[in-house]
């Protein structure tokens, strides 16, 4: 048990190890699990052998270039350490690395594609994403299809380097798909991470953010539209350990089945070293129906006294009866006033979504499980 | 020609009865202002019409051209042309009111605007109300000015083109040029030839919109009526001899 010695006590501190065996196996009773639907992710709780059952798309702009590498690569394990089982037996299991590499100072003006196209059976992933100096692109990791898949995401944001990572869970319905998507951030980079949650039966993603040096600054968005039968859970963890850096979260659901289900768990950690950090976080929730659930569990331990700001939101509700009521009153019909309501909820996520086929796509997406396109969307675009 | 007619009109809030017996007919090309103090149930008629679902109607009759309007849902009463510009319009986030404006048009006219005359269109009616162009990105009522507020809810009533409109206490937080701005927009919808009942506690907005009828409103229902010089009346009096000890005119 190596990893303890780094424990320091905190609540905060994670467990980290690369030994899978360093975690048992869950019961539901542990605090990482305690939400998660067990059943479904059982199988990726033992070391299989890997059946990639994906069919794998690229596109890649000039300036990018992707290479399969071992296990063994100097930058694997850089950026992320292990903090459950299911992440720690798809990084010692995995049998090749995609390491994509952006070429220092290169703009791309077009996104880097990564699409995954899954067919039924277990897999596991292993991505690194290396973000090399002063360089500016968008990486879209785009799901599809249905598997089960248990993968580790890698991001390296280089100094003064600009990434945004779209990670679009668009999966069949009965895919499982656990992920671990660990940033590190060197001095002054930006790094943007958007999780777009629309299909498969259980999504559970780590998105993690620490800082190598000052003036770093993340912005983490999320998106979640379950419905019925659909498990979407969300784990945060942003741990500020340099000064002047900043992260920004803005989390958002909507749940519209019975059985519908989304966690979202926002840790941030400024430790002592961390002064003049700046820091919020939002969860808003939209229950549609009865019967949904949405946890919400925001965390912030501060261990200095000399931070920028601090906060964090989170609010879980129903449908707004006043603005149903004021748009009905412009002779919008009921079921377009509710679209309206919802595609504006999301608005301040998905708009972050530059790559502009991409964000019609997922709009189109959202409208069609709202059951039309509202008139009038096609110049609000 | 239009004809809104309110016949005895009963409406509770959680049970307890708040109005007691409206009646009332605004027809098109006819201003009816109804004054009243605080707490008389001006806007609760206001909204009752419009279908707000806190307002239970327990008896009585609103009809619009003779068709049932307390059958009608909230979005069918505007569609058959009833408006009601509100005292607190609703912020929805998210929404721009671009967006917003042609999704009630295209609803209310039962097709999409053309895009090219709608942009001319909408242009023009936010120019007369001295709006900014850059409103329009803006989510709706989000961040909102009182007085932006009220100049959304004219500007709607501008491309809505209503039968009859309904303004609540559209006067109340707006400052004198405001005010004006906001009066000569409903009066350029009302030369259209509309119906218009006008709901204030104040007579202010009375001097730039000049009503045909003057009704007293007091515990639920109409207690005098008259033409505008009733107005003048309670701007000098106020509303005291109906039992309420508060001026009609600002002070």
């Amino acid at each position: 048990m190596t990893a303890l010695l780094n424990k320091t006590g905190s609540p905060a501190e994670r467990f980290t190890s690369r030994n899978p065996d360093d975690f048992a196996v869950p019961t539901g009773r542990e605090e990482e699990w305690r939400f998660s639907p067990l059943r479904k992710l059982r199988p990726l709780f033992q070391p299989f052998v890997s059946q990639d059952s994906f069919r794998f798309e690229t596109e890649l702009p000039a300036g990018v270039t992707l290479t399969m590498v071992g296990r063994d690569h100097e930058l694997v394990g850089t950026a992320l350490t292990p903090a459950d089982r299911v992440s720690a037996l798809a990084a010692a299991n995995v049998g090749q690395v995609v390491l994509v590499t952006i070429a220092a100072e290169a703009q791309l003006s077009e996104p880097v594609t990564l699409r995954s196209i899954g067919k039924p059976g277990l897999n596991y992933g292993h991505f690194v994403i290396d973000a090399r100096a002063f360089s500016s692109a968008t990486v879209v990791m785009d799901h599809l299809g249905e598997a089960t898949v248990a993968a580790n995401v890698e991001v390296l944001v280089g100094d003064g380097a600009n990434l945004t990572l779209v990670s679009v869970q668009d999966w069949d319905a009965e895919a499982v798909h656990v992920a671990a998507h660990a940033a590190r951030l060197s001095r002054d980079a930006r790094y943007t991470h958007i999780a777009v949650n629309l299909g498969g039966a259980v999504v559970r993603l780590n998105p993690t953010v620490t800082y190598a040096g000052p003036g770093a600054s993340a912005e983490l968005y999320g998106l979640s539209f379950a419905g019925e039968g659909q498990h979407q859970e969300s784990r945060l963890y942003v741990d500020h350990s340099v000064p002047q850096c900043s992260s920004h979260v803005v989390y958002k659901s909507v749940l519209d089945g019975d059985t519908s289900r989304t966690v979202w768990i926002g840790d941030v950690r400024i430790r002592p070293a961390a002064v003049a950090t700046t820091t919020y976080e939002l969860n808003r929730n939209l229950l549609l129906t009865d019967g949904a659930r949405a946890d919400s569990v925001p965390n912030l331990e501060i261990e200095t006294g000399e931070i920028a700001g601090a906060g964090h939101a989170s609010a879980t509700g129903r449908f707004d009866d006043l603005q149903l009521f004021y748009l009905q009153s412009r002779g919008i019909p009921e079921d377009e006033a509710r679209r309206l309501v919802v595609r504006g909820f999301f608005a301040d996520v998905i708009n972050h979504i530059t790559v502009p086929e991409l964000h019609d796509r997922l709009m189109a997406t959202i409208d069609a499980r709202l059951g039309g396109t509202p008139a009038g969307a096609e110049e609000d675009s | 020609m239009s004809k809104l007619e309110i016949r005895d009109l009963h409406v509770a809030v959680d049970d307890t009865p708040i109005l007691k017996g409206v009646d009332l007919t605004v027809e098109s090309g006819q201003t009816h202002a109804i004054m009243g103090p605080n707490g008389s149930g001006k806007s609760t008629l206001a909204y009752s019409i419009a279908g707000h679902p806190k307002y239970t109607v327990t008896s009585g009759q609103v009809l619009l051209d003779g068709q049932n309007v307390l059958e009608m849902a909230v979005d069918e009463r505007a569609r058959a042309g009833l408006f009601l510009a509100m005292q607190y319009p609703v912020e929805v986030p998210g929404v721009s009111v671009s967006n917003f404006l042609r999704t009630a048009a295209t609803a209310v006219r039962g097709e999409a605007p053309k895009l090219r005359t709608w942009v001319k269109e909408v242009n023009t009616a936010m120019t007369e109300l001295e709006m900014d162009k850059a409103f329009a990105e803006r989510n709706v009522n989000e961040g909102f000015s009182g007085g932006e507020k009220k100049r959304h809810e004219i500007l709607q009533m501008a491309l809505l083109k209503p039968k009859i409109a309904i303004l609540d206490e559209t006067d109340s937080g707006l400052d004198v040029d405001a005010l004006r701005v906001v009066s000569e927009g409903v009066n350029r919808v009302r030369e259209t030839g509309i119906g218009t009942l006008l709901i204030t506690h104040y007579t202010r907005i009375l001097r730039y919109i000049k009503p045909d009828f003057v009704h007293v409103f007091f515990d639920g229902r109409i207690v005098e009526s008259g033409g505008a010089e009733l107005a003048n009346e309670l701007e000098a009096h106020g509303y005291a001899r109906y039992g309420a000890n508060e001026p009609a005119a600002v002070q």
